[in-house]
C-alpha cells in the first residue's frame, strides 16, 4: 500500500492561512491505514486547523469530509457539493489523490496535506516498512522475494556492499541489510550456490528513468 | 596468468613479485601540486598508486584527473571509480576518457553511502553495481564494445580490479562474494585494511578452496594506525572494519607519542605474516593522511627496490 505522513501543522497552516472555506478532505484506503490521511484523521485535522484559526485571530470556516479513494472517478460523486463549497481543498491522499483531484477539477484549489513516503507493508501495528518501489519490473524470483531495489540503501542487484556489518545496513543500525537476509533466505531454501550468479544489467526503462508510466487494458 | 594489458601492476604480478600499490585521495580544491607532492613522495616505493574516487562520499578533486596528473609525471596509477555518482553512460565515457591518456588499471567500486558525505542529501545512481562495472569494462576492453554493443575505436586497454571485505558480514559469502567478482572478470583484488588475521587467513582458505587465488591477484590492504584514538575510531565508526580488541589495548598501552612507532610497528608485524599466507599476491598500503610513511613501512617491510618493469 502506499504509506504517507501528514505534514507539519505550521506548513499546512501557511498554505491555507488566506483562505476562508477550507475543506479537510481525508482518503480511506491507503493513507487511512497508516493512520494519517483517512476521513477521521480528516476531522482532527480540521478541529487542529480551527484552533489555530481561533490563536490567529483569523475568520475561516474549516469543514472536514472524506471518500474512499481520491484516486478513482466513482467515489467523487457524493462528495461533489462539498468540494465546490470550498474555497481551497487539502487534500489527505497521496500524490495520486491530490493530482487526480486536480485532473476531474480544473478550477480547484488543491492542497497536499500528506508527504506521500512509500509503498510499503504494514510490519507491526504503527510500523511501516518500504519494499517496493515500482521499477516495473520484478527480480524478487532472482532475489530469494526480497526486493535489493527498494530495501538497499544502493539497490545493489549484486550485494552485499562491504558496508554491511552484522546483519544491519551502513547508514543507519536499524536498517536490515537486504542482501543479508537474501543470503539467510537462499540459504535456508538450500539455493546458496545461486548466490554466485551474476545479476544481469537492470533494465530501468521501465522504472523513473523510462518517464511517466502508462498501463492500458485494451479490454475494460 | 598472461598479461592481457600494458598495466605495470600486472605486469609486476604476472612475473610473481609481491606487488606493492598505495593510495592518495585528491583535495578539496583546485591545486594539483597537492595530489602531484603526495605521489612523488612515495612513487619510487609502490608499482602503482590508487586514486580515491569521492571517498566517504565527501566532494573532491576527479578521480579521473588527478590520475591524468599522475600519468603525466609518468607514474602509474589505479582510477578508483565508484557506481555511486555515475549512469552507465558516465561510466563508459570516463572509461574512455582514462583510456585515451593510456591510464591502465581502474578499481571498481560501488562506493561509501552519500549519507556520510558533504552532500547527504543528494541522489546516488547505482545505475550498475560494481560487479556490473567489472563485466562492463572487461566487455569493453576483450570485446571492444559498448554496453550498446556498437563497436568501440581503440578499446580501452585496463587491468581490472575490485576490493574485496573479508571483515563485512555474512562472513559465509564473503569467498562466494570474490568469486562472483572473479566470474564477472576482475584480475586483481586490493582488500579492505586487516587487522583481523585470523579472519583474514579463514577468508583466503576459503578462496583457495574455491580456486580462487589462482584466478584473481589478492593484495592485501594495510593501514598503519597513527594512534590509540584512530584505532577506536576505525573500530566503532568505519563501515565494516574489523579491529580486533587487542589491536584497541596495544595502541592504548604505548605512551602517546610512541603509539605512531607502535602502529608502524603492528603494520611491519601483519605484512611479515600476510607475506606466509598462500595466494597473497602483494599489498596495498593506505596510509591515511599519512603518505610520508609509506616508504619506510615498504623499506622496513623488506619490499624495498621495487622490481624494474618496462
Amino acid at each position: 500500500m502506499i504509506v504517507g505522513k501528514q505534514k507539519p501543522i505550521d506548513e499546512i497552516w501557511e498554505s491555507i492561512k488566506g483562505y476562508k472555506k477550507v475543506l479537510v478532505f481525508g482518503c480511506n484506503t491507503c493513507v487511512a491505514v497508516c493512520h494519517e490521511g483517512g476521513n477521521k484523521e480528516a476531522e482532527i485535522l480540521a478541529s487542529l486547523l480551527r484552533m489555530r484559526a481561533t490563536q490567529e485571530k483569523t475568520e475561516m470556516d474549516i469543514q472536514s469530509s472524506g471518500i474512499e479513494r481520491q484516486c478513482e472517478h466513482e467515489f467523487f460523486e457524493g462528495a461533489k457539493k462539498e468540494l465546490e463549497w470550498a474555497d481551497v481543498v487539502l487534500s489527505l491522499a497521496c500524490g495520486v489523490g491530490v493530482q487526480f483531484m486536480v485532473k476531474i477539477f480544473p478550477t480547484m484549489l488543491v492542497y497536499p496535506g500528506l508527504d506521500t513516503c512509500f509503498l510499503g507493508d504494514v510490519e507491526k501495528p504503527g510500523i511501516f516498512t518500504e519494499s517496493c518501489q515500482a521499477c516495473g519490473k520484478c527480480i524478487l524470483g532472482m532475489t530469494a522475494g526480497i526486493c535489493p531495489i527498494s530495501r538497499c540503501a544502493k539497490r545493489l542487484l549484486n550485494g552485499p556492499c562491504g558496508g554491511s556489518s552484522k546483519g544491519k545496513c551502513e547508514i543507519n543500525k536499524e536498517l536490515d541489510c537486504a542482501w543479508h537476509l537474501i543470503v539467510e533466505r537462499l540459504e535456508a531454501l538450500g539455493r546458496l550456490d545461486d548466490y554466485v550468479e551474476i545479476v544481469p544489467l537492470k533494465d530501468w526503462s521501465t522504472e523513473r528513468a523510462g518517464g511517466p508510466r502508462k498501463l492500458i487494458h485494451e479490454d475494460v | 596468468m598472461n598479461v592481457k594489458t600494458p598495466s605495470k601492476l600486472e605486469k609486476t604480478l604476472a612475473a610473481g613479485h609481491l606487488a606493492v600499490t598505495s593510495e592518495c585521495g585528491p583535495p578539496r580544491g583546485s591545486n594539483p601540486e597537492v595530489i602531484i607532492n603526495k605521489a612523488e613522495m612515495i612513487r619510487k616505493y609502490v608499482d602503482a598508486i590508487n586514486i580515491t574516487d569521492n571517498q566517504t562520499s565527501v566532494t573532491r578533486l576527479c578521480s579521473l584527473a588527478a590520475c591524468i596528473r599522475l600519468k603525466l609525471i609518468g607514474i602509474e596509477a589505479v582510477l578508483q571509480m565508484v557506481t555511486r555518482d555515475r549512469n552507465r553512460i558516465a561510466l563508459q565515457s570516463d572509461i574512455l576518457g582514462a583510456a585515451s591518456f593510456d591510464i591502465h588499471n581502474i578499481l571498481c567500486l560501488t562506493g561509501d553511502h552519500q549519507s556520510f558525505g558533504d552532500c547527504s542529501q543528494g541522489q546516488n545512481v547505482h545505475d550498475l553495481d560494481s560487479v556490473q562495472l567489472i563485466q562492463t569494462v572487461r566487455h569493453m576492453r576483450d570485446n571492444g564494445k559498448f554496453i550498446g554493443g556498437e563497436e568501440i575505436e581503440r578499446p580501452p586497454r585496463m587491468f581490472v580490479g575490485a576490493a574485496a571485505n573479508p571483515f563485512a558480514d555474512p562472513f559465509k559469502i564473503r569467498a562466494l562474494r570474490l568469486a562472483k567478482k572473479v566470474k564477472a572478470g576482475v584480475e586483481f583484488i586490493q582488500t579492505q585494511c586487516i587487522y583481523n588475521l585470523d579472519r583474514f587467513e579463514k577468508w583466503m582458505e576459503m578462496a583457495r578452496d574455491l580456486g580462487l587465488t589462482e584466478k584473481v591477484y589478492i593484495l592485501a590492504g594495510i593501514t598503519p594506525l597513527k594512534s590509540a584514538g584512530m584505532a577506536k575510531y576505525m573500530k566503532n565508526r568505519v563501515p565494516g572494519m574489523d579491529v580486533p580488541d587487542e589491536v584497541v589495548s596495544r595502541m592504548a598501552a604505548a605512551p602517546k607519542e610512541k603509539q605512531p612507532e607502535e602502529g608502524i610497528q603492528i603494520c611491519l608485524e601483519s605484512i611479515e605474516r600476510l607475506k606466509t599466507v598462500p595466494g597473497v599476491a602483494g599489498f596495498h598500503i593506505m596510509a591515511i593522511e599519512w603518505e610520508e610513511k609509506v616508504p619506510e613501512i615498504v623499506e622496513k617491510a623488506g619490499l624495498y627496490p621495487r622490481p624494474e618493469i618496462s
